[in-house]
């Protein structure tokens, strides 16, 4: 039973881990860029829901409903205006600019909220328990899961399902001749990137009930989040729930034989990954 | 009259040769020797924090050297260094607190066991290509962390020092203390300084001679198309394999001499990213990306920086982090590279330059 409930812990781990990755994996899928600050703009996103919070007294899931559409707006023109001058075919640029918005945000942070930890608060729900076949499962990390599965869903949907989706599979394809069709890579970039920021602001919505965070925990999650991605295999969106799941696994297990060894299971199974299937569990052929 | 055309008594090798040198390096040669020896002989006159500054100029400008040897030349973006520099550290209080020996003695040896696990170490992230070898040399270097952190011997996650009869007892010591009359501590760093001076010698030396070479040919053939690197007979992994190596070695010398000189070690400290690699990346791209003179440059301008705005904490990064960002955009040859296109000087000429002498009168 005691195993049985680790594991379980670890899937719904994995959820978050999942919600961490879901905007990476959209932007390696459309542009080919590994965004080096992916996790320091969770933590940014998270600090700000806790500004809106703590300065506005708005209820958390309120401000999170309000603050998306910025953050939309915020990846939009983030990509227009500075990523999309980074494209090409040399890749140090884009890794470099990326890893420089990393130093920006944290320090940034450490500038406006100082590095104490911190944490959001979602009220009573937080330590409310359901019982599943004897097992005792946290609402909130039930929750978590879920809305990983709904947004990975809507991604897809987006993916596959709507004429967005097909100019962002194409320019995906080839951004030379999505031009011959009318479309413009730029804007479709700027697009994805919008959409990412929304996920990622989802994601430090729960980040930020689940776990303490301070301007330091940044590149953790971007590394759980690229770790996620290549075990799921790259540029797909189920496998990277997968591989979001396989990590909170790992991590779960590691933590229960000794919990200093959490995180370095987690890492350890990727790189086992690494070895045997680089590619993957569902790579995009 | 139409070009002479080469005939067969006179063979076209005599006509045609490959230069490499100019003028202007020829000269800089005599300086850059004669800087080294004065920088050899600089203990004897400059202040100690002088010496502490130019052992910093010495060892960033090493890792950037070689960083840039990797990202400007291999084609190979590491964001993990670290994890060669913290092991070089580790394996130096290894050998002196484990192994009990000699702590000068004890950087060669470090470095070579850095080197050593580079093979393994590299073998795996090599499996990755360009942005995702990038971050899967991070999640290594997390690992060397975590893992380090479990060695209690060396005091655990919270680091240990080395002992005082380990920092007090070294080679050459008593020597150097007696050579220049100054106190241990300041002798000792004395001998640390020398251990930077010949990491940056061995590094520049190195480089510049791995460029001029049949090396430095494939990684330009590399760099310009990689498959068509590979159809001429260029065996493009086992040299990106090498540089990997030997930039291995180099951060594990570092590593070494810093946390010798610091005699304090810890994960955090051995494994930053911040230190060991955010900042190179810092000092390559603003000195110059693919020359050797801009790494130099970056690495002395980012000790002047750091002196000047290590007191304003956080706000130092940020102006480090947006100028990093506005050179890469705006000026990505750096502060060498654009000088260098402006006035077409080069100390370390690494460019082949063909030169065809005039044809002998035909005589008939």
């Amino acid at each position: 039973m005691e195993h049985l409930n680790t594991i379980v812990q670890g899937i719904l781990l994995g959820g978050l881990y999942a919600l961490y990755a879901a905007g990476l994996s959209l932007i390696f899928g459309v542009m080919r860029l590994i965004n080096l600050a992916h996790g320091d703009l969770i933590v940014l996103a998270a600090f700000v829901l806790l500004a809106m919070v703590t300065a506005l007294g708005l209820p958390l899931p309120i401000a999170l409903l309000i603050l998306l559409p910025f953050a939309f707006a915020l990846g939009w023109a983030l990509q227009r205006y500075l990523l999309n001058r980074t494209l090409g075919d040399d890749i140090l640029l884009p890794l470099l600019v990326t890893f420089g918005l990393q130093i920006l945000i944290q320090n940034g942070l450490l500038v406006a909220f100082s590095a104490d930890s911190r944490k959001l608060s979602l009220g009573a729900i937080e330590t409310q328990s359901v019982n599943i076949l004897g097992l005792s499962i946290g609402v909130v990390p039930l929750i978590t899961f879920a809305v990983a599965v709904i947004v990975l869903g809507a991604l897809s949907y987006i993916f596959y399902g709507t004429g967005l989706g097909r100019r962002l599979r194409a320019t995906s394809d080839s951004t030379e001749v999505v031009q011959l069709m009318g479309v413009n890579p730029r804007v479709v970039f700027a697009i994805a990137m919008g959409i990412s920021f929304v996920v990622l602001t989802i994601a430090a919505f729960f980040m930020g009930i689940r776990s303490n965070f301070d301007p330091s925990v940044g590149p953790a999650r971007l590394l759980y989040a690229f770790e996620a991605v290549v075990i799921g295999g790259l540029g797909s969106l189920w496998g990277t729930l997968a591989g979001g799941v396989i990590l909170g696994v790992a991590q779960a297990i590691g933590a229960r034989i000794n919990p200093e060894w959490q995180i370095l299971a987690g890492h350890l199974v990727f790189l086992v990954f690494i070895i045997f299937r680089p590619r993957g569990l569902f790579p995009k052929q | 009259m139409s070009q002479p055309i080469p005939t067969a008594a006179e063979p076209v090798a005599s006509r045609y040769t490959v230069r490499v040198a100019t003028r202007t390096s020829r000269i800089f040669t005599v300086i850059a020797l004669a800087l080294v020896v004065l920088l050899v002989f600089a203990p004897a006159f400059a202040s100690r924090p002088m010496l502490q500054d130019l052992i910093l100029v010495f060892l960033l400008a090493s890792l950037a050297l070689c960083w840039n040897l990797m990202a400007g030349y291999a084609g190979l973006i590491s964001v993990g260094q670290q994890a060669f520099v913290g092991l070089g550290g580790y394996a130096l209080f290894a050998l002196i607190i484990v192994g009990g020996f000699d702590p000068l003695l004890s950087i060669p040896f470090a470095a070579l066991i850095v080197a050593l696990l580079s093979i393994p170490v590299g073998s795996l992230v090599f499996r990755m290509q360009g942005a995702y070898f990038a971050v899967v040399t991070w999640v290594v270097a997390e690992v060397f962390r975590l893992l380090l952190a479990q060695w209690r011997e060396l005091g655990g996650g919270t680091g240990t020092s080395l002992p005082r009869s380990a920092t007090g007892d070294m080679f050459g010591l008593e020597f150097i203390s007696e050579l220049f009359g100054v106190r241990s501590a300041a002798a000792r760093e004395i001998i640390i300084y020398w251990a930077a001076l010949f990491t940056t010698v061995l590094v520049v030396g190195g480089c510049y001679y791995l460029l001029r070479s049949r090396v430095g040919l494939a990684l330009r053939a590399i760099k310009d198309g990689e498959v068509a690197a590979q159809s001429v007979g260029v065996s493009t992994t086992r040299i990106k394999f090498g540089i990997y190596v030997f930039a291995a070695f180099c951060a594990g010398l570092v590593g070494a001499i810093y946390f010798l000189q610091t005699s304090r070690i810890s994960p955090d400290a051995a494994f930053s990213l911040l230190d060991w690699t955010a900042y190179i990346i810092f000092i390559v791209v603003i000195g110059g990306l693919a020359t050797i003179e801009g790494p130099i440059i970056g690495a002395i301008l980012f000790v002047l920086l750091r002196n000047a705005l290590s007191g304003f904490g956080p706000w130092y990064l940020i102006v480090l982090g947006v100028l990093g960002i506005a050179v890469m955009l705006l000026a990505p040859k750096g502060i060498w590279g654009n000088f260098s296109q402006f006035t077409g000087i080069h100390l370390f000429p690494t460019r082949r330059h063909l030169d065809i002498a005039p044809a002998k009168e035909q005589n008939k």
